[in-house]
């Protein structure tokens, strides 16, 4: 099968997939008690006229597979309807918030992929070693830290004692330098364990790699070391890191919801866990229907990249 | 890992040359057969052998035991456990003046409502300790049967489960929880259900996986072929061979999912607010370290670092203890769910 075609088979079948996912994003909400016109309702004087205006707005008088099929043409077009909080759209308040979840992942996935990759990589070469045994025990620790302990902490020794950096993010736009020295302390936070979980990978992989025999080959060749790892030990072995990145977006994004509420960014983490404190249902519905199709998104992009990648896999 | 058509190639290995003592002779001809008694004592001997994973063991069982004593415990009226090691109630507030450092009275500290926080600490453990176990097992007792059956059967009924499965791996396991909560609501069972809900999917996915290489296995085709029914291959010589990577998974998920209920309690969306649950103990989180109340934060947070740290430990040995030729990072790709 060429690459064009399996792509484009990858690709449809991610369709159902992202079908499913929106079937449950609209089931959960239904598996609330009440409607959501009763949330609406709860701020409000409740006369009749308005409760039949807004039962219309939700379809609730159609059928269930109706509601669904309505809702989600509402969705294609990135409509999520208006907050239950306010009178703001929905979309409105998540692109607000989406560029800040983006560059707190984006910062943190760059942290955890130049720390996690080279310590890996040098913890295989030098097997054994100091380093070997000392980045075992650092990506054990980075795993098991619970990630808002760690912020905690962060701030504790670097905003109260050494007071180094501002405790509370700055007024200012996210790619501003006051924003970007801000967001030293969440990102490294966030990326700590995603960092560990790169060097284990990375090491097994290179580890794998150098009992291949084209290392023993390029080595009879007379190839210096440093040639074998970092063009063909390193090549090959990245091949396997970059399926795991694309679950690293999953787990970002698990890791933005708690560190932005830790340094109280102002992300989508927060608007999501805000809008459920506050039953605020539509904006929960979309965060979750929107992050979802961000992780399915991402599993494709990495197997189109793996497959690109690697000639030899056979699909 | 990648796998290229070239693996099998060249495993012929020449032992006592190589400078690199793990390589492993391969040989494919071994057909693994089924856990025996003798088996689980090797697995046991290798696993006495490491020491981090004895130190782990070491920790869990010291910290379930104080959590079990830290109060009395009392099943229908009637007192089961009489031995209190935490020296309050750990819901009482008012036992000293809020905001005290610690103290030999109070050794890590007093909260904003003036509860002893090694009270807390202690107590705790009872609810990250049930949740985890709990909610674990429950996510196997649902998972292994399902991913079975769809490994075995085949067919439309394995196409049903997998794409389900397939659909709720698109959400990530902390987000789906959340969702989850606000649909339910606060509590213990409510949060071990969303719990389950997001963790079932994964040892579905690994049993089927295994279930799929065991079915081929001669002893399998010996067990169709005298006769015995299917529901006996399955559960006496399918599933047993095959759910060791599982319960490798399970104990490492354990951490997880330790970590998953102490996040959301973190969040004030996993038990109800003031449960002396260590997540929900550090949701003040901030505001008490800018008033320099930094122990309401450090020993809570310290005790969960502390739990799944062990049980990580623990979960390397038993891997290493059931698969010694595994790498040490072979069931690690999937634990950042």
């Amino acid at each position: 099968m060429s690459l064009r075609r399996y792509v484009l088979r990858r690709t449809l079948l991610t369709l159902p997939i992202l079908v499913g996912v929106s079937v449950l994003t609209f089931g959960l909400v239904k598996l609330l008690p009440g409607t959501p016109v009763d949330y609406v309702l709860q701020f409000q004087e409740a006369t009749p006229e308005l409760r039949a205006s807004l039962r219309a707005q939700y379809h609730l008088d159609e059928p269930v597979w109706k509601q669904y099929l309505l809702w989600l043409s509402d969705v294609l077009r990135l409509d999520f309807g208006e907050r239950i909080v306010s009178d703001r759209s929905v979309s409105a308040a998540i692109a607000e918030r989406l560029p800040e979840t983006l560059v707190l992942g984006g910062i943190s996935f760059l942290i955890a992929l130049f720390v996690g990759v080279p310590t890996g990589v040098v913890a295989a070469v030098r097997r054994g070693s100091l380093l070997d045994e000392g980045s075992r025990v650092v990506a054990l620790l980075g795993i098991a830290t619970p990630n808002f302990w760690l912020g905690l902490l962060l701030i504790l020794l670097f905003g109260v004692h050494l007071n180094l950096v501002p405790v509370i993010p700055p007024v200012a736009p996210v790619l501003a330098p006051e924003s970007l020295a801000f967001l030293v302390l969440p990102a490294v936070t966030l990326g700590t364990a995603s960092a560990a979980l790169f060097t284990r990978l990375t090491r097994s992989a290179v580890t794998e790699q150098l009992r291949q025999e084209y290392v023993r080959a390029a080595r009879a060749r007379g190839l210096d070391e440093r040639t074998v790892i970092l063009k063909h030990v390193l090549r090959n072995s990245l091949i396997s890191v970059v399926t795991v990145a694309a679950v690293q977006v999953a787990f970002l994004l698990d890791g933005a919801v708690v560190v932005e509420r830790v340094f109280s960014w102002p992300g989508l983490g927060r608007l999501l866990v805000r809008a459920i404190l506050q039953r605020d249902f539509p904006v929960v519905q979309a965060v979750v229907l929107l992050v979802a199709t961000a992780v399915v998104v991402a599993n494709l992009l990495a197997d189109v990249l793996y497959a690109w990648l690697d000639p030899r896999i056979s699909y | 890992m990648s796998r290229s058509p070239l693996d099998g190639r060249g495993r012929l290995r020449v032992q006592g040359f190589d400078g690199d003592t793990e390589s492993v002779e391969t040989d494919d001809t071994t057909a693994p057969t089924a856990p025996t008694a003798a088996t689980d004592r090797r697995a046991w001997a290798r696993f006495r052998r490491d020491r981090a994973a004895v130190a782990g063991l070491v920790v869990i069982v010291l910290m379930t035991l104080l959590a079990v004593f830290a109060r009395p415990i009392e099943v229908g009226g009637v007192v089961v456990q009489p031995i209190a090691l935490a020296p309050y109630d750990p819901a009482a507030s008012g036992v000293a003046p809020t905001y005290r450092p610690p103290s030999l009275s109070h050794p890590f500290g007093t909260d904003w409502a003036g509860r002893d926080v090694f009270s807390r600490v202690l107590y705790g453990g009872r609810y990250s300790l049930s949740i985890g176990v709990v909610a674990v097992s429950l996510a196997l007792v649902v998972g292994v049967p399902l991913g079975a059956v769809a490994g075995y059967v085949g067919g439309w009924v394995d196409e049903a489960i997998m794409r389900f499965v397939d659909v709720l791996y698109a959400f990530p396991f902390l987000v789906l929880a959340i969702a989850l909560v606000a649909v339910f609501g606060q509590g213990f069972w409510k949060l071990v259900g969303a719990l389950v809900v997001v963790g079932w999917i994964g040892y579905a996915r690994l049993i089927r996986g295994e279930v799929l290489s065991v079915v081929e296995r001669d002893y399998v085709v010996a067990a169709r072929a005298v006769g015995a029914s299917d529901r006996r291959i399955l559960t006496r010589h399918v599933v047993p061979n095959a759910v060791a990577p599982v319960v490798v998974q399970a104990t490492l998920n354990v951490g997880t999912v330790v970590l998953s209920a102490a996040a959301l309690g973190f969040l004030g969306l996993g038990l109800q607010p003031g449960t002396a649950e260590w997540g929900s103990m550090l949701s003040a989180g901030r505001d008490t370290l800018v008033g320099g109340e930094w122990w309401v934060t450090v020993f809570p947070g310290l005790a969960i670092f502390l739990f799944v740290l062990a049980i990580n430990l623990v979960g390397d040995g038993v891997r290493d203890a059931l698969d010694p030729d595994a790498g040490p990072d072979r069931y690690r790709t999937r634990e950042a769910r």
